[in-house]
């Protein structure tokens, strides 16, 4: 098949871009979105240009490396799958596919397709973490974990941190991804220590670093390609409201854990 | 070159014990004033980094990634051995190390071996204390299972997501160990050099990806954790910035290559579908455990697996192994499957796999349990395929996945040249000849969490201080280096694109030192790689500058370095005239079609010395002695 793409080309983060139309000639429909970038790339690399820049890495879905709006969705038509995912037997000959990069003022564009997400890292380091030193660990069969949390806590802590999320979101809010992380280890009895310190320690970070607030528009659960749930945002913010209420540690606030 | 393991006396069970209590302690309240620079965040380089910083030292980490969570570890999927025994069937330290000596086909080293089996107990509590969600029974105690060949459930693992969710937590222990500012983290710094000061490794030289910007960074001590080279066959299920570079920077810089050629090829990825295909994905190994390995047991039936009876059908492994059957090692899985595509058995429209079939398990246990087991295996293969495994038998095929080979090390992991260590899949590893399935987790982890934090204090502790003038003087020279080859490659302005020389290489040495060697195809490997790097160096077309973020020079670098590494591994697989695990030589074979090692002759592992780029390398040998593990032919019929 024969598309017609239509990329986002900026040279670097205070550069002006715009969309430069190129054609993706002889694509077989089992190639990754990817792949077809490559082949793209190397046209354009012959003939003396640019190649587009775009981030990726594992390309099955699990770095969180990839990442680009497809035809106005984070990721692509897809649900539960990363833009590396993402197969050309999904595209028809003739179709013009439109590709962006990832915008959110806590996101610069770097290059073309390519943005900075290393606020994600900085919320992490506000708190995302269980304190324990190497070598401290009691024998790991110490504390039983019921099966359901340590599931739940699992699904939470499949999060990729991609930042597709932060992408869809009317307000360029990261809450979905802090949650994510939050939740993953509030549901572990590990957790428990620290868990209404770090939720607003998170939050605060979150705020400081630009992105913008939640007001429960979904838009990033939709496009997330591992399905957190936005209910770890209600979660989050319990945890926040009780660590604003009760002050961090005291009885009040960790009642009810 | 010197090669002194520095094995410690004693009975090997007490051998780490030891070698803790001999070593140098640096004073707590100095440790700040060392500078520890450690290269990648992968289980190994995030492990180390985070302790280093925890136990007071001045880290410095740096990766190519934008973040430190990006690592290629973050792709494992099936889960990490520990002799924890919680299953109560039979497993010990002891037979860890053992299954782990004899799995390697008897060419990696006892005493280090033994401490991987005992580090293995502890970092699955360190992993559990962090948040690591393992998966768990309904009793809330940790879940197993058996996994690669092992014949006990010691596995340990996360859905299909083991490595991600144990790099999650060194991830967080190092973003708390930044957040405390003992650590300093680069992202999206490519280290391209080491900086050598009176013959000890006191820094690095750096190329920052966005901004172009070429700098030195020096330290103390230098440790690498920088994976695997398994990219250098182009096609490969490691992710697509794997590469040499890093070591092989280190190796011309005088740290010793040991046993390049040895390479893992693992049985279960997706076949090729095309000339386009930029990587090959893994299908976890996990899915031996309940899937069913065959072939049409007619050379080019094209059936529908639908149409094949159950008579017509060529369970091999099985046959051929009726005590392991499918869960046999992955060097003879693989090299079975090799077989039975080169016989005409092959099945899928390029006739280029095996089935791995799940019928019988879903009769057996119940879609939801298989689903419980492997959905998210499941759903990754269909949205790569198009095909359902649930209803018709996945497609698989063997592709490289792991290298045995790297950096020679000591016992206290470190290289031939004084003050650079190095951990993880990087080093010439634990594994010998062939890993087992879920051993490169532990062993990424054992050397960061547990080994190199304590060696590398020792070595600080004993190192003399650099002399500051030597030092900027090495530094610039150093930087320079590396300036000048940017604009070499920046200047040649050819007409072939990188990609196109890293497939061919990759056709090379897939042909010729890959699943199955021999003389005659080494020799030419060694004729056509030379002849290729030439044509490298005078057409490649490098567009760009190297004053921002340039993604085809990045690429342009890294495959220059596979060029030149290609070429030792074919000498190394050429001058190991025997066979063992992964490395099968066509011409020692059994009677039954098994690897015929040569004990006598070849009970050591290569070590390279490096003497110039189309030079010969140097071959030394690192002898090994087998006290506890009696040599034996591995059975696994
Ligand atoms: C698909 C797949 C599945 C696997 N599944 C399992 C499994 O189930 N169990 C198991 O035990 N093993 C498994 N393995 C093997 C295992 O994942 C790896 O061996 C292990 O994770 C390697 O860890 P590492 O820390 O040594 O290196 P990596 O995780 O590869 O990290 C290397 C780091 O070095 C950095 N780096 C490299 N070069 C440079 C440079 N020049 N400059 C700056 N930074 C650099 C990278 O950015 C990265 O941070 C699997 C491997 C693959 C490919
Ligand atoms: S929550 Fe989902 S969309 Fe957001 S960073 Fe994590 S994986 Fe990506
Ligand atoms: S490249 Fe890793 S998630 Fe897409």
């Amino acid at each position: 098949m024969d598309l017609t793409l239509h990329v986002w080309r900026q040279a670097g983060t205070s550069a002006a871009g715009d969309f430069q139309t190129y054609k993706a000639v002889g694509i077989n429909g089992s190639m990754s979105f990817l792949e077809m970038l490559d082949l793209v790339n190397e046209n354009i690399t012959r003939e003396g240009g640019d190649p587009i820049a775009f981030e990726h890495d594992c390309r099955e879905g699990i770095c969180g490396s990839c990442g680009m709006v497809v035809n106005g969705i984070a990721h692509g038509p897809h649900d539960m799958t990363t833009v590396c995912q993402l197969h050309m037997r999904s595209f028809a000959d003739g179709d013009e596919v439109w590709i962006e990069p990832f915008r959110a003022r806590a996101f610069p564009v770097l290059k073309d397709l390519v943005v900075e997400r290393a606020a994600l890292d900085r919320i992490v380091q506000a708190g995302g973490y269980v304190s324990i030193r190497t070598g401290s660990a009691p024998d790991a069969n110490a504390t039983p974990v019921p099966k359901p949390d340590a599931d739940r806590a699992f699904d939470a802590a499949a999060c990729i941190g991609c930042g597709a999320c932060v992408a869809a979101c009317p307000n360029a809010s990261a809450m979905l991804f802090t949650a994510a992380k939050a939740a993953h280890l509030s549901y572990l009895p590990q957790g428990q220590t620290e868990r209404l310190g770090r939720a607003l320690d998170m939050v605060a970070v979150h705020d400081d670093e630009g992105f913008g607030n939640c007001t429960n528009h979904g838009a990033c659960q939709v496009v997330c390609p591992k399905g957190i749930s936005v209910d770890y945002i209600a979660r989050l913010n319990r945890d926040t409201i009780r660590a604003t209420l009760g002050g961090v540690g005291s009885p009040a606030a960790t009642a009810g854990q | 070159m010197q090669l002194d393991a520095r094995i410690p006396s004693g009975p090997v069970e007490e051998k780490w014990t030891r070698r803790q209590f001999d070593m140098k302690l640096v004073n707590p309240a100095n440790k700040r004033k060392y500078n520890v620079i450690v290269v990648g965040t992968g289980l190994a380089g995030g492990a180390a980094a985070a302790t280093l910083g925890e136990l007071g030292y001045n880290v410095q980490c740096f990766t190519f990634h934008d973040s430190p969570r990006r690592a290629h570890s973050i792709a494992a999927q099936g889960g990490i051995n520990a002799a924890k025994n919680y299953q109560g069937d039979g497993d010990s330290i002891y037979r860890l190390f053992y299954d782990t000596v004899k799995g390697g086909d008897f060419r990696s080293r006892e005493a280090n071996v033994y401490r991987l089996a005992e580090l293995s107990l502890n970092i699955i509590d360190q992993a559990v204390a962090q948040g690591v969600p393992f998966a768990r029974e309904y009793g809330g105690l940790l879940a197993n299972r058996s996994f690669g060949g092992a014949q006990v459930s010691r596995t340990f693992y996360a859905r299909g997501q083991t490595g991600q969710q144990l790099l999650l937590g060194a991830y967080q222990a190092l973003e708390r160990q930044i957040a405390l500012g003992t650590v300093k983290m680069h992202n999206r710094s490519e280290m391209l050099d080491v900086i050598v000061v009176d013959g000890r490794a006191r820094g690095i030289v750096t190329r920052h990806l966005v901004t172009g910007k070429i700098e030195a960074h020096m330290a103390d001590a230098v440790v690498l954790g920088t994976g695997g080279y398994s990219n250098v066959f182009f096609l490969s299920t490691n992710a697509m910035m794997c590469n040499v570079t890093a070591t092989w920077r280190a190796h011309k810089r005088g740290a010793g290559f040991a046993n390049p050629s040895f390479t893992q090829i693992h049985p279960t990825c997706i076949p090729q579908g095309g000339e386009y295909q930029s990587k090959l994905t893994l299908m976890s190994e996990s899915l031996r455990n309940d899937g069913r390995i065959w072939v049409p047991a007619r050379a080019g039936d094209t059936r529908p697996a639908s149409d094949i009876p159950e008579s017509e059908r060529d369970y091999y492994l099985e046959r051929l192994y009726p005590s392991f059957g499918n869960l046999s090692p992955r060097d003879i899985a693989s090299r079975r499957a090799k077989e039975m595509v080169d016989a005409g058995h092959g099945i899928g429209d390029l006739k280029n796999g095996v089935f791995l079939d799940f019928a019988d398990a879903i009769k057996r246990l119940g879609r939801d349990v298989v689903s419980e087991r492997y959905g998210n295996l499941f759903e990754m293969y269909e949205k790569i395929t198009g095909e359902n495994p649930y209803e018709r038998p996945m497609r698989i095929y063997p592709a490289p996945h792991y290298t045995m080979g790297g950096l020679w090390v000591d016992y206290d992991l470190e290289t031939t040249l004084p003050g650079l260590f190095c951990i993880g899949e990087a080093n010439f590893s634990d594994h010998g000849a062939n890993r087992l399935g879920a051993s490169a987790l532990m062993q990424g982890l054992a050397d960061g969490y547990f080994i190199a934090p304590l060696t590398v204090g020792n070595y600080l502790a004993e190192a003399p201080r650099a002399d500051a003038d030597a030092s900027a003087l090495a530094a610039q020279g150093v930087v320079k280096e590396v300036e000048a080859r940017q604009q070499l490659l920046l200047g040649i302005n050819g007409s072939r694109t990188v990609d196109s020389f890293h497939v061919e290489l990759g056709r090379i040495m897939w042909n010729h030192c890959g699943m199955a060697r021999n003389e005659a195809g080494l020799k030419k490997a060694l004729q056509e790689i030379p002849q290729l790097r030439e044509e490298f160096w005078e057409n490649v077309l490098v567009p760009g500058s190297g004053a921002s973020l340039n993604q085809s020079l990045e690429k342009a670098g890294r495959v220059a370095d596979f060029l030149e590494f290609a070429e030792v591994m074919c000498h190394d697989a050429l001058t190991r005239d025997e066979s063992c695990g992964g490395h099968f030589r066509e011409e020692h074979v059994t009677e039954e079609g098994e690897a015929r090692r040569d004990d006598e002759n070849f009970a050591h592992s290569a070590v390279w010395e490096f003497t110039g780029v189309g030079n010969a390398p140097v071959r030394h040998e690192e002898p090994l002695t087998f006290e506890h593990v009696p040599l034996s032919q591995r059975s696994y019929k």
